[in-house]
Order: C-alpha cells, then sequence, then structure tokens
C-alpha cells in the first residue's frame, strides 16, 4: 500500500470537485437566495390567504379551469363569501400583471415550467 | 343432502354467470343504452342555435371571419395544408352535397356559403374523442377543452362538415418575412399551441358575459340570427316559423343546428 497518500490526495481532489458547486453557491452567497416576490396589487388581500395561496395556488388553478371549461360556472365563492370571477388572465393577472417578478420567481427557482402561458397570453408580454 | 362433483360444479357454474350478468342488467336497467341511441330528442335544458339568412348575406363580405378570428386569436398561415378555421366560405356543393344538381340558380351555384362549427345535436367528434376534450354543453354547444386535447385528429376524421383544424404549426410563430400569424393579439382569449385541434366555440366566453356571438353582432346585413330553440317567442324560432330552412347533410343524422336561408 505504498501509494496511499496518492489515493488520499486524490479523493480529496474529488470530493473538493464533486461539491464545487455548494462551494461556489457558498462563497458567491447565493446558497441563502430565496426567491423575492413583488406585490404591485392594490388590493389588499388575495382570493384566498396568502399561506393557502402559496401552497395551493396550483390546484385552485386547476379547479377553476375545470369549472368554467367543462361546467361552464365562472363565478368563485372565496372562504370569506367574496365573489371572484375564476379567470386567469382577467383575475390573476389583474393583479399580478408583474409574471416576471412574481410568478417567474418561484417557478424558475424550482425549476417548474407550467404550461399556462403556452396558451394563455401574458398581457404584457407584448411590450417585452 | 349429498351433493356429487357434477351437481357442484353445475351450481357453481350458475352462480359465475349470474355474477357476470349483473354489470349488463345494471347498464339496461338504468337505461344508459337509450341515451346512447341515435335519435335521442331535444335535451331538456337550452339548445343553442342559429339561422344564417344566404338571401341577406352579402358576396364578397369577410366582416363576421375577419371579427371571429381576430377576437380568437386565430392564426392565418397563409396556406391552405395548414389553414386554421373558425368561420369561412364554401361553394353550395360543398355545403350542401346532398342538394345539389346542375341546374342551380346561377346566384347560388357560384356564391360563397358561410360555414361554421354546425354544434350538432348528436355530435359525431364527442363520440370518437379519446379524451373528452370535446363534450357537448348542456346548452347545446360542442365545446373543446384544449388542455385536455391530445391532438389525435379522431374528430377530423369523424367530423362531416370539416368544422376542425389542427394546429401543424406554432399558431404564436412568425413567418418567412418575420411577420407573426396572428396579427394582433387578444389578450383576453388564450392563444392555442401546437398539436392541438381547435374550431368554433359558439363564443362561449362572450355568452358567459351575456353578449351575442361576434358573426352575428357584426354582421351588417343582420344574415345571422342566433337563440335559443327551446325559447318558442325567441327571434330564431320565428325566422324558423317563417322560413323554409335547410341544414348541412341531415341525412347523417348528426343534427346541426346551423339553419340556412337559400
Amino acid at each position: 500500500m505504498s501509494s496511499s497518500a496518492k489515493v488520499i490526495a486524490g479523493l480529496i481532489i474529488f470530493l473538493c470537485l464533486i461539491t464545487f458547486p455548494v462551494w461556489y453557491n457558498v462563497v458567491g452567497g447565493k446558497a441563502s437566495y430565496t426567491p423575492e416576490l413583488k406585490i404591485i396589487s392594490e388590493e389588499k388581500s388575495c382570493v384566498e390567504s396568502k399561506e393557502f395561496m402559496r401552497i395551493e395556488h396550483m390546484q385552485l388553478l386547476d379547479d377553476w379551469r375545470n369549472s368554467v371549461v367543462r361546467k361552464n360556472n365562472r363565478t368563485y365563492i372565496a372562504h370569506n363569501g367574496k365573489e371572484h370571477n375564476m379567470s386567469l388572465t382577467d383575475t390573476c393577472l389583474k393583479c399580478h400583471s408583474n409574471k416576471t417578478e412574481f410568478c417567474d420567481q418561484c417557478h424558475n427557482y424550482l425549476e417548474v415550467t407550467p404550461t399556462c402561458w403556452n396558451c394563455h397570453i401574458v398581457p404584457e408580454e407584448n411590450k417585452l | 343432502m349429498k351433493i356429487d362433483r357434477r351437481d357442484f360444479l353445475k351450481i357453481g357454474g350458475l352462480g359465475v354467470l349470474g355474477f357476470a350478468a349483473k354489470p349488463v342488467i345494471d347498464v339496461v336497467s338504468k337505461g344508459e343504452l337509450s341515451e346512447a341511441s341515435i335519435e335521442a330528442g331535444p335535451l331538456a335544458g337550452k339548445r343553442l342555435a342559429m339561422v344564417i339568412d344566404m338571401t341577406k348575406c352579402k358576396e364578397g363580405c369577410t366582416d363576421c371571419i375577419d371579427a371571429c378570428h381576430s377576437i380568437h386569436n386565430v392564426p392565418d398561415f397563409k396556406n391552405r395544408k395548414d389553414e386554421i378555421k373558425w368561420i369561412w366560405n364554401e361553394p353550395y356543393d360543398k355545403t350542401f352535397p346532398t342538394q345539389e344538381h346542375e341546374f342551380i340558380g346561377t346566384g347560388i351555384k357560384e356564391r360563397p356559403f358561410m360555414v361554421l362549427c354546425n354544434h350538432c345535436d348528436n355530435p359525431p367528434c364527442v363520440r370518437v374523442c379519446p379524451t373528452k376534450a370535446t363534450f357537448k354543453r348542456e346548452d347545446g354547444i360542442v365545446f373543446m377543452d384544449y388542455h385536455r386535447c391530445i391532438g389525435c385528429r379522431f374528430c377530423m376524421a369523424a367530423c362531416p362538415y370539416g368544422s376542425r383544424s389542427f394546429n401543424w404549426r406554432n399558431p404564436r410563430g412568425l413567418d418567412s418575412s418575420g411577420n407573426p400569424f396572428i396579427k394582433k393579439n387578444n389578450t383576453n382569449f388564450p392563444t392555442r399551441t401546437t398539436g392541438v385541434v381547435e374550431k368554433c366555440n359558439f363564443c362561449a366566453e362572450r355568452l358567459a358575459k351575456g353578449l351575442i356571438p361576434m358573426c352575428a353582432e357584426v354582421c351588417k346585413e343582420k344574415a345571422i340570427v342566433f337563440g335559443d330553440l327551446e325559447e318558442t317567442d325567441s327571434e330564431l324560432r320565428e325566422v324558423l316559423r317563417s322560413h323554409y330552412t335547410i341544414r348541412r347533410k341531415p341525412g347523417l343524422g348528426t343534427r346541426p343546428q346551423i339553419y340556412y336561408i337559400v
């Protein structure tokens, strides 16, 4: 086992290389990055509570879609009794018209690519 | 009582047959078979329909086509093969092939007829759709759920009117000279995406707001009457009462809900 020194050195180099992305982010200060959402709406609250929307917005949008397209029911009654028009572009994007600063923040961070905008048009998309 | 092997097998066999017959009996007793038969009669709810008066429709006018295609973000690929159609023109012999003969009046024979999805009462496209992306709403509209469409094009083969178009190309794309296929986006209505089938939706999004379909609204000649067949005193029923109307390919049993005054 005369080459143990070389093996250990090799292992250390290997570990350094494989953990490089972690080190790089720690040094660059990106490890503690959290997406920052900018809300530009004048409305005080969303259709449901912030906590609910954070976890369940995708399910809510799915339910809205099924309700509008398949059952032709376009009115959503929130838990606080308020009525909303079930529409991605008319309701959601009315407040969150800054898609790149709002939707995309988390979606990019988590690397999810919702297919909504393959068909639904983002209002300011024309300006970009 | 002593049961020998022969009797045991007989009784067991009958028991198994009984279980196998149960689902069949359930279906028959619920009356699901009668629902699937071809001549099922009118729906209990509303039945939306349209009358197109070709005696008023002006030759050369494309107002309804332009308005419909612009609010629904219908792309123009300038190519018959890739063409997307919601409303379009067909000659008489293609519109009413079973009612055509060589001595049809000249004013009819040469003129283009305005055609769109017939929103059939017995829609073959709905029957063949494997994902139920196309379905018939309670108000009679044959509606598409683009989210569910897998682009198999069975509906296009089934539709005898050619009312369905497939998106071979990206409708949001640009042509060779850099112009978008959709000239101006209506941001309140989605576009479609490559690989889905699309067709006229009878302006369901406008009906939800209490507006009549765009084609009927923009027609200056008032050649298009839209209404509910269940409302006996509606303008639609009045027009149908006072005129002789025909439908496209009625012999196929699809019961189209677009009526023509020729």
